[in-house]
C-alpha cells in the first residue's frame, strides 16, 4: 500500500485547550502552539501523517486528511 | 463513520482540563467502537460520579449518568434485562476501587459480561485532589498535606483475585495498545477489566511536581514496560503493560438463562 499523503491537519480551534500534547510527541515536529496557545501545523511538508496527534489530542481536536494515490480525499484509520 | 458522529458535539468543548487523560480515552474509545463496527445502538455507557464519569455524557451512545461508585449495578441491571447490549462502565479509581469497591468485585466474581474501564489517574480531581486508593504510599494530596500513608491497591491483582477474565492495563501515552485493548475487552465475553494510566495534571501533577501533561505521559511512558520484557527483570519498579488474563468462564447472563429455562422446564 502506498504511503498516505497528507492533504491537510483540520484543527477544531474552539475545542484545542493548547496542553501541547500534540506538539510534543510529533516525531517530525510538524506541529507548534500560536500566540493563543492552539495548535498549529508550521511544517505541514513534514508530517508523515502517522496520526499519533490525532490519536492523542485529549480534546478530540485534530483530524488528519490525507489523499490516497489518485489525489482523493481520504480519511484513513487505524488498522485499516 | 467520523470521529465526530459518535459523540454529542454540543457539549464540546468538554469541561475536562487542558492535558488531562480522559480525554484521549474518550478518543481512544471511540476509535475502537469504530473499529469493531458497532452501531451506536448497540452500546450503553453507565458511569458514576467523577472526572471521569462525565464521559458517558459526550458519547452519542445509550448512556446513564448514575450515583458514586454504583455504575457498576446499574450496568448489572442494564445487561441482565438486554443481554444483547454491549455494556461499557467508564471509572474513576475512587469511584471503581473505593466508593464502588464492592460492586467492583463482585461483578468480576459473577463474570457478568461488562466492560470496566478504570481510569486511573490517583487522584479525585473533580472533588478537589483528595487522596484517592490508587495515589499511593508517599504522594502529596490535598488531603495529604505531609504525605499520603495509605498504601495503594493494584487493580490488575485485584480484578484477578476478584475472579475478573479479562485483565489488562496501559497507559494514555501508548494510544495504539489503548485502543487495541478497549477493542479487545469490549469483545470478551464476560467481566473485563482495563487500567488505564491517566493524567491530572491539574491535581496529582501540580500537588507533586510532575510537570504538565506532557512530563506526565513521558513519566508513565518511561514507568512502564511490555508484560515479561527483559527492561523488567532488571528494574522490578517498571509497571508492566499488556493482557494479564484472558480466559472463559460461563459469563453470568448465560446462567442465569439457563436457571429460566430449568424454572419454566419444571415449573409447569
Amino acid at each position: 500500500m502506498a504511503k498516505p499523503k497528507l492533504k491537510e491537519h483540520r484543527i477544531n480551534r474552539e475545542w484545542c485547550k493548547g496542553c501541547g500534547i500534540c506538539v510534543a510527541f510529533c516525531p517530525k515536529n510538524v506541529l507548534e502552539l500560536d500566540e493563543k496557545d492552539k495548535a498549529v501545523a508550521v511544517r505541514p511538508e513534514d508530517c508523515i501523517a502517522c496520526r499519533l496527534c490525532e490519536l492523542r489530542c485529549p480534546d478530540l481536536a485534530i483530524e488528519i486528511i490525507v489523499e490516497d494515490e489518485h489525489g482523493i480525499e481520504n480519511k484513513i484509520r487505524s488498522g485499516q | 463513520m467520523a470521529v465526530k458522529d459518535y459523540l454529542r458535539e454540543r457539549f464540546f468543548p468538554h469541561i475536562w482540563c487542558a492535558g488531562c487523560g480522559h480525554g484521549i480515552v474518550l478518543n481512544s474509545l471511540i476509535r475502537a467502537v469504530e473499529k469493531l463496527g458497532m452501531s451506536k445502538n448497540e452500546i450503553v455507557m453507565v458511569s458514576g460520579i467523577g472526572c471521569s464519569s462525565r464521559i458517558s455524557g459526550y458519547v452519542d451512545f445509550h448512556t446513564l449518568h448514575t450515583i458514586h461508585g454504583r455504575a457498576l449495578a446499574f450496568a448489572t441491571g442494564v445487561k441482565m434485562s438486554k443481554p444483547e447490549l454491549n455494556v461499557i462502565v467508564p471509572m474513576g479509581d475512587g469511584d471503581a476501587l473505593a466508593i464502588g469497591g464492592n460492586h467492583f468485585i463482585h461483578a468480576a466474581r459473577r463474570n457478568i459480561d461488562i466492560t470496566a474501564i478504570v481510569m486511573n489517574n490517583r487522584i479525585y480531581g473533580m472533588t478537589g485532589g483528595q487522596y484517592s486508593p490508587l495515589s499511593g504510599y508517599g504522594t502529596l494530596a490535598t488531603t495529604a498535606p505531609y504525605k499520603n500513608i495509605d498504601q495503594s491497591f493494584d487493580t490488575v491483582q485485584l480484578a484477578t483475585a476478584a475472579g475478573a477474565t479479562f485483565v489488562a492495563r496501559t497507559t494514555t501515552y501508548h494510544v495504539q495498545q489503548l485502543t487495541d485493548l478497549i477493542r479487545r475487552a469490549i469483545l470478551h465475553e464476560g467481566f473485563s477489566v482495563l487500567e488505564v494510566m491517566t493524567q491530572c495534571p491539574t491535581y496529582f501533577g501540580r500537588k507533586n511536581k510532575l510537570g504538565g501533561a506532557v512530563e506526565m505521559m513521558k513519566y508513565m511512558q518511561k514507568a512502564t514496560t511490555p508484560i515479561g520484557s527483559k527492561a523488567k527483570q532488571k528494574n522490578p519498579e517498571l509497571i508492566e503493560r499488556g493482557v494479564f488474563v484472558e480466559k472463559e468462564q460461563p459469563e453470568y447472563c448465560s446462567e442465569y438463562e439457563k436457571i429460566i429455562q430449568r424454572a419454566m422446564a419444571s415449573g409447569s
